[in-house]
């Protein structure tokens, strides 16, 4: 099943790549100066020069190409090293307090040296504690140096009451935001994972006190991240990670017939589905059973799954740079209604929309 | 095949259509704008520099647009665009040229990091390349564009391209922008200097550019290896003293005036000691640019001879 309809002929060129690094050997002056734009843009440049360099393949490849590869690898070193820094010291501000603190994302994927690290660029720092010890946490933080970054009073509510982490932190020396979750989607949202299965199954790693979560709870959190709590748009870079992650994990034979059941038992099977559908059809990841026969009674139903098609691929990719298309903005305001629907009732959604639409036209 | 081989109706052609490949230094850039001014500017500042006739591979494609919103025809607006996205806020149209060439040096900072980018002009002679770090009050983009017409080849007046494998300089002698009084400065200097047209009103002030010799343009895959390093200062009416820099406080400087040092890590630690180290370090305070000239002239001279 084939999803790309939607998609520039650049952003094909750069699923052929994602799907096949190898393709790049065949490439012109014109098919390379798509992709590193492409590539660059949809923040996976530095992850195909990873794949490139892991097979051995940069001495084969124009010397301009490999500088670009070279020099979006140089930045990506650059934002891991300072999200490590970040990690260490707020692992140093909170170790005393005993508090439970899982890594999430890009911060896990650091820490347990998973495949998919290499090549991301890394940005926030996500960390999610028991809702209990949220206020601890804040305070201990803002005592060590963190401050708040949105001090709009509107912000500051929406945060503590509808969303699933407090108004993002920075420490006033450095640059890397902190978000602290108490749960992985918004309390308003029509999905209710609950957080103390995904504490209670959490992992350590060697040398800190920080956790992270099971396999299947982090790929659940990916999937639920990007179908649920996001409006998809320029967010290839999240499939690929899933993708990675669902590659990485099979090699446990355990994983595949341990995921389908945790993704009940925290009511995320439909942002699972999601998951499955999109990296199988668009990154080809190996799923050993059949996706519609497995969800049968809990897909969405064929109008949603069609619309769905429709509009997930053209959001992914970032488009033909020189030809940009009126219809993916359509499509990627679409989709960002949806984000806002999934995560709030109606009576919450309007007012926000519309201020979120007065502010844009103040600025 | 160089711009000036074109005539500017081909010239606009390429800029208007498929793009123009310009080789700037090792870079290349793809430009992009149907504006027919800035046509006319950059047959004059970038004439000996070579193009290629079919598609390359770029380092940056920059576009630059007339934005279509209310402004489109009151005090007119141009957008500079690289890679599909904006970065900066729109220019009045008139000012295209600067845009441009800050556009690109925005471009090259943000992106070149298979270089260590120091904020320095570098300028060669007999082999022997000095870098001078840029610092407020420094001048060293007039005493760039002073040295160039006293002998000295251009490399650069904004970036030091330290390669990272080899540590040699490479040269990018792109137009050298001269900012208010300095313009009126060089002209008296190097009457023989090739000045782009004035810009009033930018961000810095006045702004025009100095077309780089045409023997710097030709020299430009031409590496240099860094012998000395010089912290220029300039004092209206000051005396001109040339004198030894403490390597210690020459290391804080250079990677200080680095574009990238923090993206490069521990590499673009050991780049910047080792040019350090390797180097000969001076400070150049100076009030008259012949003074320092010749001041620079007699440091390659006994070098030269050593």
């Amino acid at each position: 099943m084939r999803l790309n309809g939607a998609l520039s002929s650049a952003d094909q060129l750069l699923l052929d790549v994602l799907r096949e690094p190898t393709t790049v050997l065949t490439f012109q002056a014109r098919e390379w100066n798509l992709l590193l734009r492409v590539a660059r843009r949809a923040r996976v440049l530095a992850t195909i020069g990873e794949q490139l360099e892991q097979q051995v393949l940069l001495e084969q490849l124009p010397l301009k190409a490999v500088e670009q590869l070279m020099g979006a690898q140089a930045l990506v070193n650059q934002r891991q090293r300072m999200a490590r820094w970040e990690i260490n010291r707020l692992h140093r501000a909170l170790a005393d307090t005993r508090i439970p603190c899982i890594l999430l994302k890009g911060g896990a994927y650091l820490l347990a040296n998973l495949p998919v690290a290499r090549g991301r660029l890394f940005a926030d720092v996500d960390i999610l504690v028991p809702k209990a010890y949220l206020e601890t946490v804040e305070t201990t933080l803002n005592q060590q140096g963190w401050e708040g970054v949105k001090f709009d009073p509107y912000n500051q509510r929406y945060y503590r009451r509808w969303m699933h982490e407090l108004p993002p932190l920075r420490h006033r020396d450095r640059q890397v935001e902190t978000d602290i979750h108490h749960t992985i989607l918004p309390i308003t949202s029509r999905l209710r994972p609950d957080p103390n299965l995904l504490l209670e199954a959490a992992q350590t790693i060697e040398g800190t006190a920080f956790k992270i979560l099971a396999p299947v709870d982090m790929v659940l959190h990916s999937a639920t991240h990007l179908f649920y709590d996001s409006d998809l748009s320029d967010q290839l870079r999240d499939l690929v990670d899933l993708d990675s992650l669902l590659r990485h994990f099979s090699r446990a034979a355990s994983f595949w017939e341990e995921l389908m059941p945790r993704a009940t038992q925290l009511e995320l099977r439909r942002p699972l589905f999601y998951a499955l559908r999109y990296t199988q059809a668009l990154l080809g990841t190996p799923v050993p059973f059949n996706v519609a026969d497995e969800f049968k009674s809990q897909r969405p139903m064929a109008p949603v799954r069609f619309l769905m098609d429709g509009l997930v691929p053209g959001a992914l990719f970032p488009g033909h740079p020189d030809y940009p298309r009126w219809l993916i903005g359509v499509i990627r305001w679409l989709l960002y209604v949806r984000s806002h629907y999934l995560r709030m009732p109606m009576y919450l959604l309007m007012p926000h929309l519309v201020r979120k639409a007065v502010k844009r036209i103040q600025k | 095949m160089k711009v000036a081989s074109l005539e500017l109706p081909e010239l606009k052609e390429y800029l208007y259509r498929t793009g123009l490949y310009l080789q700037t230094g090792p870079f290349t850039v793809r430009l992009h704008g149907q504006l027919a001014p800035l046509a006319k500017t950059i047959q004059l500042l970038y004439g000996d520099f070579p193009i290629a006739e079919g598609e390359v591979i770029a380092d940056f494609h920059i576009s630059l647009k007339r934005p279509i919103n209310l402004r489109y025809w009151w005090r007119p607006q141009v957008l500079f665009h690289v890679d599909g996205r904006t970065p900066f806020e729109p220019f009045p149209l008139k000012l295209a040229m600067p845009l441009l060439e800050w556009g690109m040096n925005w471009c090259i900072a943000t992106r070149a990091h298979h270089y260590l980018m120091l904020h320095a002009g570098v300028v060669e002679r007999n082999g022997l390349g000095i870098v001078l770090p840029a610092y407020p009050g420094a001048g060293k983009s007039t005493l760039c564009a002073a040295l160039i017409h006293r002998g000295w080849r251009l490399l650069s007046d904004e970036f030091g391209l330290v390669r990272i494998q080899d540590s040699k300089l490479v040269p990018l002698p792109r137009p050298i922008p001269l900012k208010n009084q300095s313009i009126e400065v060089i002209r008296a200097f190097a009457p023989e200097a090739i000045i782009g047209p004035l810009f009033p009103k930018t961000r810095k002030g006045t702004v025009a550019h100095l077309r780089p010799p045409t023997l710097s343009v030709e020299r430009m895959a031409e590496t240099a290896l860094s012998s000395v390093i010089v912290f220029p200062q300039y004092k209206a009416g000051g005396p001109t003293v040339l004198e030894p820099y403490s390597k210690a406080y020459a290391f804080l400087k250079l990677a200080n005036s680095a574009f990238n040092y923090e993206v490069l890590g521990v590499k673009g630690f050991k780049l910047a000691t080792e040019m350090v180290r390797s180097c000969q370090c001076y400070a150049l305070s100076y009030g008259e640019l012949d003074e320092a000239i010749v001041e620079l002239d007699a440091l390659a001279a006994s070098l030269h001879a050593a």
